[in-house]
C-alpha cells in the first residue's frame, strides 16, 4: 500500500502541481486548503508524511506545527517561500523533520521526502551500521572504515557524528549539535563545531566538494547524507 | 557694536515701515484707554465698548478686570463671557494672574485686558502684562486695556517730578506708538469730587500720597500730558503710514539726537529726557556709551548699569552704540560726526571743581567743540559721596610690598650717594634720588611714586641739605630740589599709569581679536553640525567665561540640546520656556531680558535672515545679566559668525539631501524599466514554451521553460535583496562560517547558471574561519558565479580560489570571458550598470553586483573587480579584512 502524503497549502496551482509530482512516484495524496482542515486531515487520514506551507489563510503555519506533531506521527516536511534562516530553526525546533524553499526542485523534494519516510520512527535509535559509498560507519562499535582502511576519531568528532547518524538525513541544528556534545561547563562555539566538522570531512569525504558526506544548511546546521 | 544708522532717507519708501505696516495687518489690534489719573472712568469705559462691540456680533472675553467693587463697572461685566485666572501661589498668599494661555486657547476676537502697566507673579511667561498683550496681539487677537498717563516709560520721570509719587510699573513706549489711544477724561473738579464721594479705589502708593498727588494743578498737569501724548500717537501713526508710502516732505527729518551715557547712576533719567526730546523733535535717537581706558576698571555693578541703560533705550526705541575712545570728549565728538547729530544730550556730572581744573569741564569742552549741534544739559542724581570714594581707593593704594621695595631703594641710593657725596655735588645727589622715585612711580603707582618722592626728599634733606642731620633747609634753592622730585613722582606715576591702562586695554582687544580669528578659522573647517555645535559652546564658554548651552533642531525636527560647556546640562523647565520663547520669537528671553526673566540662562537667537536656526543660552554667576556689558559686542559677533556656520551647514545638508533624493529617483527609473524588461522577456519565453507544449513536447521547450523560470527567480531573489539594502533594513546575523562551506553551497545553488563550464574550486582546506553572515555571503558568491557563468565563453573553466595572505583573505571567482573595459573597472557594481562592450544577449539586470557590493560593504568586506593577469576574463575578489578573521583556532573543545 502506498504511504499517504497530506499536502497543505492554500495555492490550488501548487497542490495540483505537488499531486501530480507525487502520484507520479507512486504515492497516494490528500489535500489540505488551511490549517484547520490540516489538523482535520491529518485526524481522519492519518498521512505518513505532511508537506506544509508555513503562508496558511486562517493562522501561521509555525503554529500548527506543534499541533500536528501532537496528534500524529507523520513527517513533516516544511514547504515555504520564506527563507528566514531563524523561522527553518523554529520549524525544526518546533518538530518539524525537514525544509524545502519554494520555488523547489522536484526530484530534491522527492529525494528528502524518501529519506524522511525511511527513518521515520527510527529518530532517536541509532541504525546498526550506515554505509555510503566506500564509507562504513558502525557507531556501535565506534569503527569507522574507508575502504578497508580504519578511520580514527577523536572524541568530540564521534560524538558529533554520532548525533547526526542518529537523525540521519535530516537537518541538526547547531544549537543541537553544540547542546548535545558540548558539555555546560564548556563555552559552547560554533567556531568549535566547524573545525570538528571539517575534521570529519577531511576523514570522511572522499575528494572533490565539500559536503558530499555531511551537507551544510546555510545558517541552520549540518545533515548526514542518507543514502538515495 | 556699530552705532545704528541715522533715520531713512525721506522720499523713498522705508522698507522697515512697510513692514511694520505689513505685519500690523496680520497682529492683533490694541486700543488703550489711557487716563491722567486713577478713577477717570478707563475700566467702565472699556467694558462699555466692549459690550457695544459683543452687540455687533464680535467675539468678545474678558481676560482681567479689576472692578474694585464699584457696582455699575460689575454691571457692565455681567454680560460678558470672563475667562477664569489662574492662581499662582507665592510666598504663602495665592496671586491671581491672567490666563494667557487659557485666553489664547480660546482663541476670542477680542480681549479685554485691564492694568496694562500691571507686574505679573514671579515665574510667569512675562514679567509684565504688556508681555502678555503682546502675545496676544501676535497671535491675532484685538486687545482693549487700561493705563494711566504715569505709568507711560518716558514720562515716568516727568510725572514724578511734579507729583513726587514714583510709579515702578511703567509700560515701554513703543506699546503705546503701536496702539490706537483713546483718552478717557473728566474734568479734574470732577474727580476731586468723585474722589471724596469715595468712588476711585486708589493704590497703595496713591494713597500715601493722596493730599498732594490729587490736587488741581497735578491733576490737570496730567490731564495734559494725557491728552499730549494720545495726539503724539496719533502723529506717530500717521508718519509711520507717510513713511511707509514714501511721501518724504513732511517728515521734519533733520533732526538726529545722542544721547551720552556713562557708568554713573541716574544715566537712565538721561535716556528718558532723550527719548522726550526725539519724540518732540519727530527725530531718531542714539544712546552712546563711550568706552575709555577706564572701562577696564570697572566694577561688575558699573557694566551691569550700563547694560540696564542701553536695555531701557532699546525699550524706549532708540539705536544703541558703544564707542571706544581715548577720551569721552574725543569718542562724542567722533559720533556727533558719525551720526551727524543735531542734538546731545548730557548729564551734568557732580564732579568737583578741582576735578574739572585739572580736566576741564566735558560739557564746556563740547559746547565749545561743537557748535553746530544743540547740547542739553540735565542734572543727574548724585551716587553717594562714601560710594564714590570707596570706588576711589580701589587698587590705587598699592601694595606693600611695594612700600618696602621703595623704601630699602631710597635707602639704598642714600648709602650710594654717602659713598659717592665726595666727587658728586649737591644737584647730582638730588639726580640719584630721581631713580627711586620714578622706579616706584612707574612699578607701583601715584601713591607709591608719591611716598618715594617725599621718602627721597626727608632722605635729601636730612643726610645731604646743610644742615645735614636735620630736617631744615638752609638754601631756599633746594627747596625747588625737594619739589621737583615730589613733581617728578606725580608725572612720571600719571604717565606709566595711562601707558599701563592703555597697553592692557590693547592687549586685551588683541587677545580678543586673536581668538575671533582663532575661532572662525577653526571653525571654518568643521563640516559636521555636533562638532562644530561643540566647538562654538566650548569658545564662547572660555572668551566670555560663562557657561554656554546651544539649542538646535539637530537632524531631527525636534529642538534639543545640540552642545554645552557642560555635557551634563539639562533644561530646567524655566530654562525651557525662555529658550522655547527665543526659538519661536527670535527675540531674547531669560536672565537681564524682558521676558521669562527668572531663568537662569539668557538666550539668544542665532538666526538667518527671519529663521531661527539655533539658540545660544549663556550662564554665570554675575549679578544682573549673565554677560558684562564691554562683552556684549564680543557675544553679537560670536553670534552672527556661528550663525554662518550653522547655515552654511543646514545649506550643505540640503545638498546632500537633494542629491540623495536625485539619485533615488535615478535608481526608481532605471528599476521600473528593469522590472519591465527583465521579467517580461523571461515570462514571454515561459507563456510561449507552455502554450507551444499543446503541440507536443520537446526537451528544447522544457529546457527554455526551466531555464527562463530559473532566471526568473535568480531576479525576484535580487530584487528583494536590492530592496532590503535600500531600505536599510539588512539585518545582519554573523556567525563563524566555513568558506569551503560557503563556496561548496554557492556552487551547488548556481549548477545551471554555470553549465557548460567546468567549475575547479582552489580554496585550501586550511582556510581560517571568517566572521560573516552566511546567508548575505551566499547570496554574493551566487551572483559572482551567476555573472561568470554568464559572461565566461562556453566551455571554459570557471576558478573560485582561497587565498590567506598579508593578515586577509581574498576569495576570487575567475572567469574567462571578454573581461572588463579597462580603467572602469570599479563601475560594474554600481546599480543597473552593465558595462558597454560586456552588455551583449546576455541577460542580468546589473542589480547582482550592486548587491554584491552592498552586501560585502555591510560585512566589512571588500569586493574588487579587474581583468585577469595572464589571458582574457575578469576576476571578482572578495576580501576579508584581518578583523573578519576567526583568529586563534580553537583547539580546546574539538578534541
Amino acid at each position: 500500500m502506498p504511504a499517504k502524503i497530506l499536502v497543505v497549502d492554500d495555492d490550488v496551482a501548487i497542490r495540483r502541481l505537488l499531486r501530480n509530482t507525487l502520484l507520479r512516484a507512486d504515492y497516494a495524496v490528500v489535500e489540505a486548503e488551511s490549517g484547520k482542515a490540516a489538523l482535520r486531515q491529518a485526524a481522519a487520514e492519518q498521512p505518513s508524511a505532511i508537506l506544509l506551507d508555513l503562508g496558511l489563510p486562517d493562522r501561521d503555519g509555525l503554529s500548527v506545527i506543534p499541533l500536528l506533531r501532537a496528534q500524529s506521527e507523520a513527517v513533516i516536511l516544511v514547504v515555504s517561500a520564506r527563507d528566514a534562516v531563524d523561522e527553518k530553526v523554529t520549524a525544526l525546533d518546533l518538530g518539524a523533520d525537514d525544509f524545502v524553499t519554494k520555488p523547489f526542485d522536484t526530484d530534491e523534494l522527492l529525494a528528502r521526502l524518501r529519506v524522511a519516510l525511511r527513518h521515520q520512527g527510527l529518530s532517536g535509535t541509532t541504525p546498526k551500521i550506515i554505509r555510503r559509498g566506500d564509507l562504513t560507519i558502525d557507531l556501535d562499535r565506534r569503527m569507522i572504515r574507508r575502504g578497508s582502511e580504519e578511520v580514527h576519531l577523536t572524541r568530540k568528532e564521534h560524538d558529533v557524528l554520532a548525533v547526526l547518524a542518529r537523525h540521519i538525513g535530516r537537518v541538526v541544528t547547531h544549537e543541537r549539535l553544540l547542546t548535545a556534545c558540548w558539555g555546560a561547563d564548556e563555552d559552547p562555539r560554533i567556531e568549535y563545531l566547524r573545525i570538528v566538522i571539517r575534521n570529519l570531512r577531511q576523514k570522511l569525504e572522499p575528494a572533490g566538494p565539500v559536503g558530499s558526506v555531511i551537507a551544510n544548511e546555510l545558517g541552520v546546521g549540518y545533515r548526514l547524507r542518507g543514502d538515495s | 557694536m556699530p552705532a545704528s544708522g541715522p533715520g531713512p532717507d525721506p522720499g523713498r519708501p522705508d522698507p522697515d515701515a512697510l513692514l511694520r505696516a505689513a505685519a500690523r495687518e496680520d497682529r492683533g489690534r490694541l486700543k488703550i484707554f489711557l487716563g491722567a489719573a486713577p478713577g477717570v472712568g478707563k475700566t467702565y469705559e472699556m467694558l462699555s465698548e466692549g459690550a457695544a462691540r459683543r452687540r455687533d456680533g464680535v467675539d468678545v472675553v474678558i481676560g482681567v478686570v479689576e472692578t474694585h467693587g464699584r457696582a455699575e463697572t460689575e454691571a457692565l461685566i455681567r454680560g460678558h463671557e470672563v475667562i477664569d485666572r489662574r492662581s499662582v501661589p507665592y510666598e504663602g498668599r495665592t496671586l491671581r494672574e491672567m490666563d494667557l494661555d487659557a485666553i489664547l486657547a480660546r482663541a476670542p476676537r477680542l480681549v479685554l485686558v485691564d492694568e496694562l502697566a500691571h507686574t505679573n507673579a514671579p515665574g510667569s511667561r512675562h514679567p509684565k502684562r504688556y508681555g502678555d498683550v503682546e502675545e496676544l496681539l501676535a497671535a491675532g487677537i484685538d486687545v482693549y486695556s487700561t493705563v494711566n498717563i504715569q505709568h507711560v516709560e518716558s514720562l515716568n520721570d516727568v510725572v514724578a517730578s511734579f507729583t513726587r509719587v514714583r510709579v515702578r510699573e511703567t509700560v515701554p513706549d513703543s506699546i503705546l506708538e503701536s496702539a490706537e489711544i483713546e483718552v478717557v477724561d473728566i474734568p479734574p473738579d470732577e474727580l476731586i469730587e468723585r474722589l471724596r464721594a469715595g468712588k476711585v479705589y486708589l493704590p497703595d502708593e496713591a494713597t500715601r500720597a493722596l493730599g498732594h498727588f490729587f490736587s488741581k494743578s497735578n491733576l490737570s498737569a496730567l490731564r495734559e500730558l494725557a491728552l499730549r501724548r494720545a495726539a503724539q500717537a496719533v502723529d506717530a501713526r500717521m508718519l509711520e503710514d507717510v513713511r511707509a508710502l514714501g511721501l518724504g516732505g513732511t517728515w521734519a527729518g533733520s533732526e538726529r539726537i545722542v544721547v551720552a551715557i556713562s557708568e554713573l547712576p541716574g544715566c537712565d533719567t538721561l535716556v528718558r529726557a532723550a527719548k522726550r526730546v526725539a519724540d518732540g523733535l519727530r527725530g531718531p535717537w542714539t544712546a552712546v556709551f563711550i568706552e575709555t581706558p577706564r572701562a577696564v576698571h570697572f566694577s561688575d555693578e558699573q557694566h551691569a548699569r550700563v547694560a540696564a541703560t542701553m536695555t531701557l533705550a532699546t525699550q524706549l526705541g532708540g539705536a544703541v552704540a558703544t564707542v571706544p575712545a581715548q577720551t569721552v570728549v574725543a569718542g562724542i565728538k567722533s559720533v556727533l560726526v558719525d551720526l551727524r547729530a543735531t542734538q546731545l544730550v548730557l548729564g551734568k556730572s557732580h564732579r568737583t571743581r578741582w576735578f574739572e581744573l585739572r580736566h576741564g569741564s566735558i560739557v564746556d569742552q563740547l559746547v565749545r567743540d561743537t557748535p553746530d549741534v544743540t547740547v542739553h544739559v540735565l542734572p543727574m542724581a548724585a551716587a553717594s559721596p562714601a560710594a564714590q570714594r570707596a570706588r576711589g581707593r580701589s587698587g590705587q593704594w598699592g601694595t606693600p610690598a611695594g612700600y618696602a621695595v621703595t623704601t630699602l631703594l631710597v635707602a639704598a641710593v642714600t648709602g650710594l650717594a654717602s659713598a659717592l657725596f665726595q666727587i658728586l655735588d649737591l644737584g647730582n645727589v638730588a639726580l640719584l634720588y630721581l631713580l627711586p622715585v620714578m622706579a616706584a612711580a612707574s612699578l607701583y603707582g601715584l601713591r607709591t611714586g608719591l611716598y618715594a618722592g617725599i621718602a627721597s626728599s626727608l632722605a635729601y634733606n636730612f643726610f645731604f641739605l646743610p644742615p645735614t642731620g636735620t630736617l631744615t633747609i638752609s638754601n631756599p634753592e633746594n627747596v625747588v630740589s625737594v619739589l621737583v622730585l615730589l613733581g617728578i613722582a606725580i608725572a612720571t606715576s600719571q604717565l606709566t599709569a595711562r601707558v599701563r591702562a592703555q597697553a592692557d586695554l590693547a592687549a586685551a582687544s588683541a587677545r580678543t581679536n586673536a581668538i575671533l580669528a582663532g575661532f572662525l578659522r577653526q571653525i571654518a573647517g568643521v563640516n559636521d553640525l555636533d562638532a562644530a555645535a561643540q566647538m562654538i559652546c566650548d569658545d564662547v564658554g572660555r572668551l566670555l567665561d560663562v557657561q554656554v548651552v546651544l539649542l538646535g533642531r539637530g537632524n531631527g525636527a525636534e529642538r534639543e540640546i545640540l552642545a554645552a560647556s557642560d555635557p551634563a546640562y539639562r533644561l530646567d523647565t524655566m530654562d525651557d520656556a525662555a529658550a522655547s520663547w527665543t526659538f519661536d520669537t527670535g527675540s531674547p528671553a531669560g536672565k537681564g531680558s524682558g521676558t521669562l526673566a527668572a531663568s537662569e540662562w539668557l538666550f539668544q537667537p542665532m538666526k538667518s535672515g527671519e529663521r531661527v536656526l539655533a539658540v545660544l543660552g549663556v550662564a554665570s554667576d554675575r549679578v544682573g545679566a549673565p554677560v558684562r556689558a564691554d562683552q556684549l559686542p564680543l557675544l553679537a559677533s560670536l553670534i552672527d559668525q556661528s550663525a554662518l556656520v550653522l547655515e552654511r551647514l543646514r545649506l550643505q545638508a540640503e545638498m546632500r539631501d537633494v542629491d540623495v533624493v536625485r539619485t533615488r529617483d535615478r535608481l526608481r527609473a532605471a528599476l521600473l524599466s528593469s522590472v519591465s524588461h527583465d521579467l517580461r522577456t523571461p515570462l514571454t519565453a515561459v507563456i510561449a514554451a507552455a502554450a507551444e507544449l499543446h503541440h507536443g513536447t520537446t526537451p528544447a521547450l522544457i529546457a527554455t521553460i526551466e531555464s527562463e523560470a530559473q532566471r526568473l527567480n535568480r531576479f525576484v531573489a535580487n530584487l528583494l535583496d536590492m530592496a532590503r539594502v535600500e531600505a536599510g533594513a539588512l539585518k545582519l546575523a554573523v556567525e563563524a562560517t566555513d568558506l569551503s562551506d560557503a563556496v561548496a553551497g554557492a556552487a551547488h545553488d548556481a549548477r545551471r547558471a554555470l553549465e557548460g563550464h567546468a567549475v575547479r574550486l582552489n580554496v585550501p582546506p586550511d582556510l581560517p574561519l571568517v566572521r560573516v553572515d552566511p546567508q548575505l555571503l551566499h547570496h554574493c558568491l551566487l551572483n559572482l558565479l551567476d555573472n561568470a557563468g554568464r559572461y565566461g565563453e562556453p566551455g571554459t573553466d570557471i576558478v573560485i580560489e582561497g587565498r590567506h595572505r598579508y593578515g586577509e583573505l581574498r576569495l576570487a571567482v575567475l572567469d574567462r570571458g571578454p573581461g572588463l573595459p579597462p580603467g572602469r573597472e570599479g563601475e560594474v557594481f554600481e546599480t543597473f550598470r552593465r558595462l558597454e562592450g560586456s552588455d551583449r544577449a546576455v541577460g542580468g539586470t546589473g542589480l547582482g553586483l550592486a548587491i554584491v557590493k552592498a552586501f560585502a560593504d555591510a560585512m566589512g568586506m571588500a569586493v574588487e573587480a579587474a581583468n585577469r593577469a595572464e589571458g582574457t576574463g575578469a576576476a571578482f575578489t572578495l576580501v576579508f579584512p584581518s578583523a573578519l578573521i576567526v583568529r586563534d583556532p580553537p583547539l580546546q573543545g574539538t578534541s
